[in-house]
């Protein structure tokens, strides 16, 4: 399956990657008009210390234990991106406790939030798209 | 304080209704141009630091940034324009020699720009590159006078080594230090996948790119930095630096702090110190000590690589190259004097040298005249900007053309020409981790390669156009070119007609 991969010998830190995960999310054409003014919440973050810097989303695991521990049933598999039901969420943050790579956070409305490939909304994911320098990528690996 | 008599030349422009403070123009500018005033939740930018280079310009994602010619004017003089004034207060202000790098930007003639290329019409047929052979392949090296033949009357094979390129382009020297390490790898790779070949310049190989040696030509330059036996026999050809087009008679100097890590290893000096490339090299004052380090260079590899003597484009060129085609050299080079630099003295980037397309016509001919222009290729670089420029070097007499700042422009440089400072926000000419990761060599080499595939298919139109199925058909074919604009002393050093003759 493709995954999105990082490679930190070229990511400069510039966060376009969450940029345009949130642009990606909020669906709209523009995006000066989209993110103008909004404090983003992207499920792809930077992490950045003593010049080294890199971005983590969802690795989307084989055997995930954040679906594992979801007591509603509202983390998923489909097609092996793992996906969350908002609507079954509960907010009890379990599967942000257990994701050993800090991938999984909430949203503005209390339920959680995941890297879901963009593959509902944009076919391909949008970070990937908007990273400057090849420091993502999407791709098939072993 | 004292009074600062400079006002900024650009001013940079956010368009607010556009800006998402998303800061990576903060991140990526190396100078401090931009900044986040957190309390205000805005961006802000302090364009006295500001070089131009247009990283901010690309990155922005919503493109709410440009800039602009700062308005701010002296009073109008024909005599003391801008750029004169402000650098003499600059000077007035530090006492020191000016330093520019890139190309010379002043304005004097092109004179690519004033010649036009021929095309067929009815009487001889032009051809279809897409649909019949275009060779643009070429062999650069000294070519035999006779055919020589064994006791059996078979030929023998007397030809002397040869570079093969797929097109007559080469990338020019830039050493590791004054470009950094991802650049060369750029280079590198391009040079391997176009069949075409990079340069070292005066720095040594880097040892991780010893692999690409069959691509590689290495320089060998007054400062001898990083020369071994090992290098010399890493690459497919060895060139002698005199001189470098943006600053004939003038040596290089890479301060000490650029002096790091692999760089020193590479060079062959201990960190730190500082690399001085003296003006002349010191065993060389006459074409007979020249001959000596030609042959010195065979005798070190064996007689199997062609050996490359680059000079700068100076008024006695003729003579000097006259010179050096007899001296066992195979390929001459010559650097025009709009050839870029990591850093040269403005003075001398801007008033010293001559145009290459002058250069190159006189020592076309002047070779030819003295029946020795088959001792050597011609290779000229100083500005190459197009495929159109490459066509009209080689109808000029060129064998090859060496592109570095086109090159670089591919790579992402805007010509700021700011490449002294170290601080390239491209990652190109400087040596900084954190900017240097910014040119990642897959990109770059894509890059490059895209422009001269581009470059390639323009040519071989251009070609077809006039009827020539072959680059070698065009070398030196003055009659493809027409002058425009020109004047009579112009167009007889140019050895060309003027448009409607």
């Amino acid at each position: 399956m493709k995954r999105v991969y990082v490679n930190e010998n070229w990511c400069l830190g510039c966060r376009l990657c969450e940029y345009h995960c949130a642009f990606a999310e909020s669906r709209q054409k523009d995006m000066a008009r989209a993110l103008r003014g909004v404090k983003i919440n992207p499920a792809i973050r930077i992490e950045a210390n003593n010049g080294i810097s890199f971005a983590v989303s969802c690795r989307h695991c084989k055997q995930p234990l954040c679906v594992k521990a979801c007591i509603t049933g509202a983390l998923h598999i489909t097609n092996g991106i793992i996906t969350a039901d908002k609507a079954r969420c509960v907010g009890c943050y379990t599967c942000i406790l257990s994701c050993p790579f800090g991938a999984i956070s909430q949203n503005e409305t209390g339920v959680i939030q995941k890297c879901e490939l963009c593959t509902a909304s944009h076919g391909s994911p949008a970070c990937v798209k908007g990273c400057p320098n090849n420091a993502l990528v999407y791709e098939e690996r072993e | 304080m004292a009074i600062n008599f400079l006002y900024p030349e650009y001013e940079i422009v956010r368009k607010e209704s556009r800006c998402i403070a998303c800061r990576a123009c903060e991140n990526q500018c190396a100078h401090g141009a931009h900044e986040f005033l957190a309390d205000k939740g805005v961006m802000t930018c302090d364009e006295s630091k500001c070089v131009n280079c247009h990283r901010c310009v690309c990155i922005c994602p919503t493109r709410a940034l440009k800039i602009v010619k700062s308005g701010n004017a002296y009073k109008q003089n024909a005599n003391w324009g801008q750029r004169t004034v402000d650098e003499l207060y600059r000077q007035a202000d530090s006492g020191g020699v000016l330093l520019s790098s890139m190309g010379n930007p002043q304005n004097y003639p092109v004179y690519f720009d004033k010649i036009l290329l021929n095309a067929s019409q009815v009487t001889n047929p032009s051809i279809d590159p897409l649909r019949e052979p275009m060779e643009t392949r070429c062999a650069l090296g000294a070519k035999p006078h006779r055919i020589e033949r064994d006791k059996k009357g078979n030929i023998k094979n007397n030809l002397p080594p040869q570079l093969k390129l797929s097109m007559p382009i080469l990338f020019s020297a830039m050493s590791y230090g004054s470009i950094s390490y991802n650049a060369h790898e750029s280079l590198a790779r391009a040079a391997q996948e176009l069949g075409i070949y990079y340069n070292t310049g005066e720095g040594g190989l880097h040892e991780d790119f010893y692999k690409y040696g069959k691509n590689t030509v290495v320089q060998v330059a007054s400062g001898r930095f990083g020369v071994h036996s090992g290098y010399l026999n890493a690459g497919a050809a060895v060139e002698i630096k005199m001189g470098q087009g943006a600053k004939p008679g003038i040596g290089g100097h890479l301060p000490g702090t650029k002096i790091v890590g692999d760089i020193a290893r590479t060079r062959m000096i201990p960190e730190g110190t500082d690399a001085i490339s003296p003006a002349p090299h010191h065993d060389i004052y006459s074409i007979e000590d020249l001959r000596q380090l030609v042959y010195s260079l065979k005798e070190a590899t064996d007689y199997k690589l062609p050996v490359i003597v680059k000079i700068a484009a100076v008024h006695n060129i003729t003579a000097i190259a006259s010179g050096i085609a007899r001296s066992g050299a195979d390929i001459i080079a010559i650097d025009g004097f709009r050839g870029g630099t990591g850093a040269a003295p403005t003075r001398i980037r801007d008033h010293v040298g001559i145009p290459i397309e002058l250069a190159l016509a006189s020592v076309d001919k002047r070779l030819r005249d003295e029946g020795i222009r088959d001792n050597v290729s011609l290779v000229v670089g100083g500005s190459i900007r197009s495929s159109a420029d490459i066509v009209k070097a080689v109808a000029l007499g060129a064998d090859a053309v060496y592109i570095a700042s086109a090159a670089l422009l591919a790579l992402g440089c805007h010509l700021c020409r700011s490449c002294q400072t170290g601080k390239c926000n491209w990652g190109i000419a400087t040596q900084i981790p954190q900017l240097t990761k910014r040119l990642n060599p897959d990109i770059g080499c894509k890059r490059l390669v895209n422009l001269l595939s581009a470059w390639k298919h323009e040519i071989q139109e251009m070609m077809g156009g006039m009827g020539i199925n072959s680059i070698e058909a065009l070398k030196g074919n003055r009659l493809m070119l027409r002058g425009i604009g020109l004047n009579e002393r112009e167009l007889a050093v140019l050895g060309i007609k003027h448009a409607g003759e």
